[in-house]
């Protein structure tokens, strides 16, 4: 399928959502699975509409609403895992894992009024959690090498850099120990 | 004009060619197709060819095809630089189950070692 490596050695178990805290600028973050409503998907769009371009990475979120729609729905399908960081009715943060052969590839979006207050961290980690019930056994991720944010990000909930060759870094993680080999 | 296209065999190259011999259809450029070898690439080299040679007929657009062998990136800014063309042209990249751009590996090198401007189809 691929030749991309993971870690033989399982990642430290997040919680999975519902959850909330109190971020750095003292506003209380809840996380929660997106629950596939149109109300969920419309806030979502609100919040991609108002995204910094210069926050892009890779070309997403795209810049125009016509695109944000397609991109989204691509995104929240069923088979997709998201989970969205709400600030009341406001979303602060979207963080999502899309299948891939038999892994995910994940992505997370912090909007620009609620960076650096730590609820990325908080939000990766409740998508991690909810990866690992829902039976996700490996995820992997590119960044831009730049990006030390980030990169620094997804260090410390444990992914690894799998590639350096190309442009952007490629990371992995384990969530799950791999399938026992069924004998033939 | 003078335009090469370098295509491997990728999707993003398909879409490349096509967009390129539209654009040649349209405007007086002074076409050639390069086919190269991407070893990510599982298409065979007849059947790019082949692709190649039935978008020029079909749209009655006259292009030399070439075949480059050895590492693509540098045979396509070699075969730029030396043959006096204005512009090298590649696809831009494919994206991942999540939308990611990725640019590839030919693309990669051709971006930081030509000497001749270069343009990724989107």
């Amino acid at each position: 399928m691929s030749d991309r490596t993971f870690s033989d050695a399982v990642a430290d178990p997040y919680d999975a959502p519902p959850l909330s805290f109190t971020d750095r600028e003292d506003r209380t973050i809840e996380v929660r699975a997106y629950d596939g409503s149109d109300e969920e998907m419309e806030a979502l769009v609100e919040m991609y509409d108002a995204f910094d371009p210069s926050d892009r990475a890779q070309g997403i979120p795209p810049g125009r609403e016509d695109r944000i729609r397609d991109w989204l729905e691509n995104i929240l399908d069923e088979d997709c895992l998201n989970v969205i960081a709400w600030d009341g009715g406001e979303v602060a943060g979207h963080a999502t894992l899309v299948p891939d052969g038999d892994a995910y590839e994940l992505a997370i979006f912090v909007h620009q009024t609620y960076q650096r207050a730590g609820i990325g961290t908080r939000l990766i980690k409740a998508l991690l959690g909810y990866g690992r019930v829902s039976g996700v056994e490996k995820v992997w991720l590119t960044v831009e090498r730049w990006n030390r944010a980030a990169v620094g990000l997804y260090q410390t909930v444990g992914f690894e850099t799998s590639d350096a060759e190309s442009f952007e870094l490629e990371m992995t993680i384990r969530l799950a120990e791999p399938p026992d080999e069924e004998g033939g | 004009m003078k335009v090469l296209l370098g295509i491997g065999g990728s999707d993003d190259s398909i879409r490349a060619l096509e967009k390129t011999v539209e654009r040649t259809a349209n405007v007086d450029d002074d076409l050639t197709v390069a086919i190269v070898d991407n070893p990510s690439v599982e298409r065979s080299r007849e059947d790019i060819e082949t692709r190649v040679t039935e978008l020029l007929d079909e749209r009655g657009v006259e292009a030399t095809v070439r075949l480059l062998d050895g590492d693509a990136g540098s045979a396509l800014v070699d075969l730029a630089e030396n043959e006096g063309f204005d512009q090298l042209v590649l696809g831009g990249g494919e994206t991942s189950p999540m939308g990611k751009i990725q640019i590839g590996s030919i693309a990669e090198f051709v971006l930081l070692n030509s000497h001749v401007t270069v343009t990724l189809v989107r």
